[in-house]
């Protein structure tokens, strides 16, 4: 594959690995950080990838797993990330959800990273059940139970929100 | 799942609030729901959350990409980049290499020409490789040990070293693969061992110019290293056991080594 058609590539994943490596560390820095990083990584092993199947769940993997190392060593020193404030999300989208983005969103942090991973990897970038369980490294029937534990968390935790009747009018 | 009739699942619904039920079984679920309620609320109160994520999160993916994203400013320097920060990443992780210079082992060596690549980077950069893949779970190999002719032969060529997997049965230590990394402007070949306790070992070897050393011993951050340098290449064992257990392991990879190499 020309160099040229392999960074086509890549690139075109960019934009949503921003925004998966956002909503794992929820630090625009540290998001731009950990997908650079990924991109490195996925450069330098490109060579190496035949027989690793499809390219976005490949990269995926990769910057979860750079992620996840990132938070060991976190963890070690005990330093806490800094948290970006998301940006007033448009009043007509919690309108139409019904839901507080803000709460949805502190609900989301607040469960396990796998948890968190899936209802991301699913439920915002779309992968089938079997490419999510490829990039988490787990089996597909486990994803499905999984998933089911995460949203009913999700939803346990957002059932004490008057949800529909907070909304931000900026 | 896909068969139409089958009782209504806990995947069924899953499936059902991502939009992925094939049509004829969407309307055996749809069915089932209008008799059921209470957990049509709940499934579609999932759907709502969902989208609202998606929705809540749409902003950053439509944001324009940094330049310092783009491949082009990604591309020569990568190598040296990515291992300069993964040492830095190691220093503010509180790596600190510790022991280094006072852990002589065996008195059979004598100190580095002055040019020499210290035996202590060959440390650091061994510890960093450990670090960043004996954590991993999905991929703690390149190639797997079911391949190891053909890893052997490859890490070899790109080394330029005649190099043999030594065996660490005796350790309780299994081979599970290995990979090659770049280091400085050679290359660094990493094999990692695995205990059926999943307890993991690596070995470390790149070259590194300099005559013969004896052991060197470093630790950091619970793992420990013994590392020497011998006919042009830089050796080190790191694994997350003390010294005295770590260094018959050593010895066994030195003999073994040594024997793959004349």
């Amino acid at each position: 594959m020309a160099k040229a058609e392999r960074d086509a590539l890549i690139e075109s994943q960019i934009p949503a690995l921003r925004r998966y490596a956002y909503a794992l560390t929820r630090d625009a820095t540290t998001a731009d950080d950990l997908v650079q990083d990924c991109l490195e990584r996925a450069l330098s092993r490109w060579t190496l990838r035949r027989g690793a199947g499809e390219l976005r769940p490949w990269l995926f993997a990769i910057l979860r797993n750079r992620f996840l190392n990132l938070n060991r060593a976190n963890r070690r020193r005990g330093v806490a990330v800094a948290l970006d404030d998301a940006p007033a999300p448009a009043v007509a989208a919690e309108q139409e959800a019904g839901l507080n983005v803000r709460a949805l969103i502190a609900a989301l942090d607040t469960l396990p990273e796998e948890q968190k991973s899936l209802l991301l990897l699913v439920g915002v970038e779309d992968f089938s059940y079997g490419e999510a369980a490829a990039i988490l490294a787990i089996p597909q029937g486990t994803v499905m139970s999984r998933l089911a534990r995460a949203r009913q968390r999700l939803r346990t935790l957002l059932d004490g929100e008057a949800a529909p009747f907070l909304r931000r009018v900026k | 799942m896909t068969r139409p009739n089958a009782p209504i699942g806990e995947d069924d619904l899953q499936l059902h609030v991502d939009g992925r039920l094939p049509d004829d079984r969407r309307a055996v679920v749809e069915a089932y729901l209008a008799g059921e309620p209470e957990v049509r609320v709940r499934v579609e109160r999932e759907r709502r959350q969902r989208q609202a994520l998606a929705e809540a999160l749409r902003w950053k993916a439509e944001e324009p990409i940094p330049a310092r994203l783009r491949l082009v400013h990604l591309g020569a320097e990568r190598h040296r980049r990515a291992a300069g920060r993964l040492r830095v990443a190691a220093a503010a992780a509180g790596l600190f290499l510790l022991g280094c210079g006072s852990g002589w082992l065996l008195a059979r060596g004598w100190p580095a020409a002055p040019a020499a690549v210290p035996v202590a980077a060959v440390s650091g950069e061994a510890v960093a490789a450990y670090r960043t893949y004996v954590v991993e779970v999905a991929h703690p190999v390149e190639v797997g040990s079911d391949n190891e002719q053909h890893l052997m032969a490859w890490l070899s060529k790109r080394l330029g070293r005649r190099l043999a997997a030594p065996d660490l049965s005796a350790f309780g230590y299994t081979l599970m693969g290995g990979r090659l990394l770049p280091a400085g402007t050679g290359a660094a070949a990493q094999l990692m061992y695995q205990t059926p306790m999943g307890a993991r070992l690596t070995l470390y070897i790149q070259g590194a110019d300099g005559g013969e050393t004896a052991f060197q011993f470093f630790e950091a951050g619970g793992a420990a290293t013994l590392a020497w340098r011998d006919a042009g290449y830089g050796f080190a064992v790191t694994a997350p056991l003390p010294r005295a257990a770590l260094t018959p392991i050593a010895e066994a990879v030195y003999r073994r080594l040594d024997a793959g190499a004349r």
